[in-house]
């Protein structure tokens, strides 16, 4: 049986550096059951017996945020042999706050004290023997991105974890505060024993007003009324209530330690040239331009100068693969129909998807340089007011922007936000912002009915998917995601120079989760399409699309559309297909219209749809739920089928609710 | 006075953090506690958030949240 440790600490303390230097690449990346916490586990080089794993970044142990309850529940339950604590040393007033926390767990605990290079550089120091003693538990000088101290880490925690016997002291209250938790744990010392909570944890939660601990501990009145009464006599004696008692005493308590053992002349370096750096990106008046020329920046080379050539030479490669495989196929002489669905369904159906993979790769190369430099936290500040309005913050501000690229990157770039509402929120939203995989339709449309007011209408469009965004948001606000807001404070971390291996690790981690959901989901969803469309109901292969058991089903949804002006079969059909990728709505009315020119289609269109109901499928082409891919990241970054399909089937509502809208009044206006 | 109130560059003293629930525990959380020192770094382009500095970190922060928190010993 092997051992388990956990690392916890901060957010920004390079905890998923040190992770990395642990472990190096061999991880395992998924979710804390039953919520959208991120979980890593990996083994420590060298040491295959003893996993590690990586606990939220968070800054207390309180009972507001999923990623709080996630850690104190894992370390309750999971009972790891010890706690590796990353502590920022530039910061560590602050970092040591969530140590003392951590400290009353009670499990054998050790200190890695991060970016003392950075203090030394700076001429400050800290007495690390001192810092280890008034805290009773050991601490590693470290500096993770230069791999300074992690041998010694590591080798330190391997014998804490053999003299298990060392608990962190936990005597760091005193005066009223200490009295209250010594008389409370008296009285709840049987239950916690019986519940196997740590007893000092246990109490010290009590006191602070703990709901989750208050019910796990099955308090009863009697006991409830003590506690009052103990809290009450605490808070009169020191004038203030009982969450802010707590936060005192442990701030006092670390500011007495540091007043021995920091030496602080002044901010670090790193700080000094970070509030310069911040002159400029978070100016008053150039801040916003110059975050929206990174983006653009970033969109370009993406979408443009890098992406799009590369993702034509994957689509190449592609063909080439395919073709090679229907020749190998058919020289094995192979059935028809197996040779049609692996080459019409799954090559193009994954092929067409797979070729994205670029574009994702460079788009997180980038977005992880964002992040990991610290600027990431600063687009949050300065556009943060935009957002809070429909109930976000400025964090949800860079997903819902790539989500003009594409939604899938969008959807998993959520994973940094925070907070566990407003990942979902974001989630939910994010598809709105209209992708570049849409611009093929637009091209259609505008060309058959439009064709003197194209960019007028493109760019209405655009516009149409962000009000639809922003009343959705005001619309999810009120009704599911009412009241829990986090709220929105947040530290911005001194600017640094990010880890090449750090960010290599993030791309090839979206790529692998790219790639998973090509071949599962997406693998899936295309055999059903191209089955649906290739077959009739008597499950006799149709040369005519127009015969097969998807046309009919098209036909059959059709009607639904009446109220949106288009319950033409062909146009139903090409919702269904544009699931596979939005694209994929001009190929299929192209087949289904038998159109030979994008002239023809127009004038087949025309006769379909009129302007105004053209503009409506338009709008709902758009708005509806997103492409499979998509929906698979949703899917993942929602932890469930069920959110992904509620998503779904809510964007989908918006879209009908969008087209009902322009094609009535639209009708009205044009008569 | 409230720290909502300071301009970039006025630091004081903190004395005492009104509010209530998930958001007054995290500003509690994150050092905003009676007696420590904040300085006013900045004001987003916006006029909302504000940038704090305190416990030789950068913190920001909503005016909302900062309308909440008194402030003595305001100083240039």
């Amino acid at each position: 049986m092997g051992k388990l440790l956990a690392l916890a600490g901060n957010q920004n303390c390079g905890k998923t550096t040190l992770f990395n230097k642990l472990t190096g690449s061999n991880q395992h990346v998924g979710n804390f059951p039953g919520v959208t916490v991120e979980k890593k586990e990996g083994k420590i080089k060298r040491h295959p017996d003893i996993s590690i794993v990586d606990l939220p970044g968070i800054y207390s142990l309180s009972p507001y945020t999923s990623e709080e309850v996630v850690t104190r529940d894992f370390i309750v339950n999971e009972k790891p042999e010890a706690i590796i604590n990353i502590v920022d040393a530039t910061n560590i007033e602050r970092n040591l706050y969530l140590s003392l926390q951590l400290m009353e767990l009670q499990r054998p605990m050790i200190i890695a004290l991060n970016m003392m290079d950075e203090v030394k550089s700076s001429g400050n120091s800290i007495d690390v023997d001192m810092l280890s003693k008034e805290l009773g538990i050991p601490v590693v000088p470290i500096s993770a991105s230069k791999n300074e101290g992690i041998e010694e880490l590591i080798e330190e925690t391997v014998k804490l974890v053999k003299n298990k016997a060392v608990l962190p002291k936990i005597d760091f209250c005193e005066g009223s505060v200490h009295k209250a938790i010594h008389s409370m744990a008296h009285i709840i010392e049987d239950q916690a024993k019986e519940k196997d909570i740590p007893l000092r944890f246990a109490t010290t939660k009590l006191i602070e007003g703990d709901e989750p601990m208050m019910e796990l501990l099955e308090v009863t009145e009697n006991q409830k009324h003590i506690l009052e009464h103990i809290v009450e006599d605490m808070e009169s004696e020191l004038k203030t209530d009982r969450e802010a008692a707590l936060a005192d005493m442990r701030y006092n308590y670390i500011e007495k330690i540091c007043a021995k053992a920091v030496v602080r002349r002044q901010e670090t370096n790193e700080q000094i040239r970070s509030e310069k750096i911040d002159k400029i990106l978070t100016h008053k008046y150039f801040g916003i331009p110059i975050f929206l020329g990174i983006m653009l920046l970033i969109f370009y080379c993406t979408f443009t100068l890098i992406g799009e050539p590369l993702k034509g030479l994957l689509e190449n490669l592609i063909d080439l693969g395919t073709n090679s495989l229907r020749n190998l196929l058919e020289s094995l002489n192979v059935a028809d129909w197996l040779v049609m669905l692996l080459i019409d369904g799954v090559c193009a159906g994954v092929g067409s998807v797979l070729s994205f993979l670029p574009l994702i790769v460079i788009l997180f190369f980038f977005l992880s340089i964002l992040e990991d430099s610290g600027y990431m936290a600063r687009v949050a500040f300065v556009m943060d007011k935009l957002l809070r309005k429909i109930g976000l913050s400025g964090k949800s501000f860079v997903p819902m922007l790539i989500g003009f690229g594409c939604s899938v990157p969008a959807i998993m770039a959520t994973r940094t936000l925070s907070s566990d509402r407003d990942r979902k929120m974001t989630i939910i939203l994010t598809p709105f912002m209209s992708c570049s995989a849409k611009l093929p339709i637009y091209g259609m449309i505008t060309l058959a009915f439009f064709p003197k007011n194209a960019g007028l209408v493109m760019f209405s469009i655009y516009v149409l998917g962000i009000i639809v965004a922003i009343l959705a948001g005001l619309l999810l606000k009120n009704t599911l995601f009412k009241g829990n807001s986090v709220p929105f404070v947040m530290e911005l971390p001194a600017y640094r120079i990010p880890s090449g291996k750090s960010v290599l690790l993030h791309m090839w981690d979206k790529a692998k989760d790219f790639l998973r959901k090509a071949f599962t989901v997406i693998f899936i969803a295309s055999m059903v399409i191209w089955f649906l469309q290739s077959f009739d109901w008597g499950l006799n292969m149709v040369s005519d699309s127009s015969q097969s058991i998807l046309a009919s089903i098209g036909s059959l949804i059709a009607p639904i559309f009446a109220p949106l002006g288009f319950a033409d079969w062909r146009t139903s059909t090409a919702l269904i297909t544009g699931l596979t990728a939005k694209e994929a709505v001009v190929s299929t009315l192209t087949v289904l219209t038998k159109a030979g020119t994008d002239a023809e289609l127009s004038s087949i269109l025309n006769t379909i749809l009129t302007p105004v109901s053209a503009y409506a499928y338009l709008a709902f082409t758009v708005l509806y739920m997103p492409c499979v891919a998509a929906f698979a990241a949703t899917k993942r970054e929602m932890g469930s089928m069920k959110s992904a399909l509620l998503t779904a089937l809510f964007q989908t509502f918006c879209a009908y609710v969008v087209g009902l809208i322009i094609f009535q009044v639209g009708r009205l206006i044009v008569g | 006075m409230t720290l909502d109130k300071l301009v970039p560059g006025q630091s004081g003293i903190i004395e005492k953090i009104d509010g209530q629930g998930a958001l007054r525990r995290r500003l509690l959380d994150m050092g905003l506690t009676p007696n420590t020192l904040v300085r006013v770094r900045k004001v987003a382009p916006m006029g909302d958030p504000i940038e704090l500095y305190l416990r030789s970190y950068v913190l920001t922060i909503r005016k909302d949240e900062a309308s909440k928190i008194t402030i003595k010993g305001v100083e240039k």
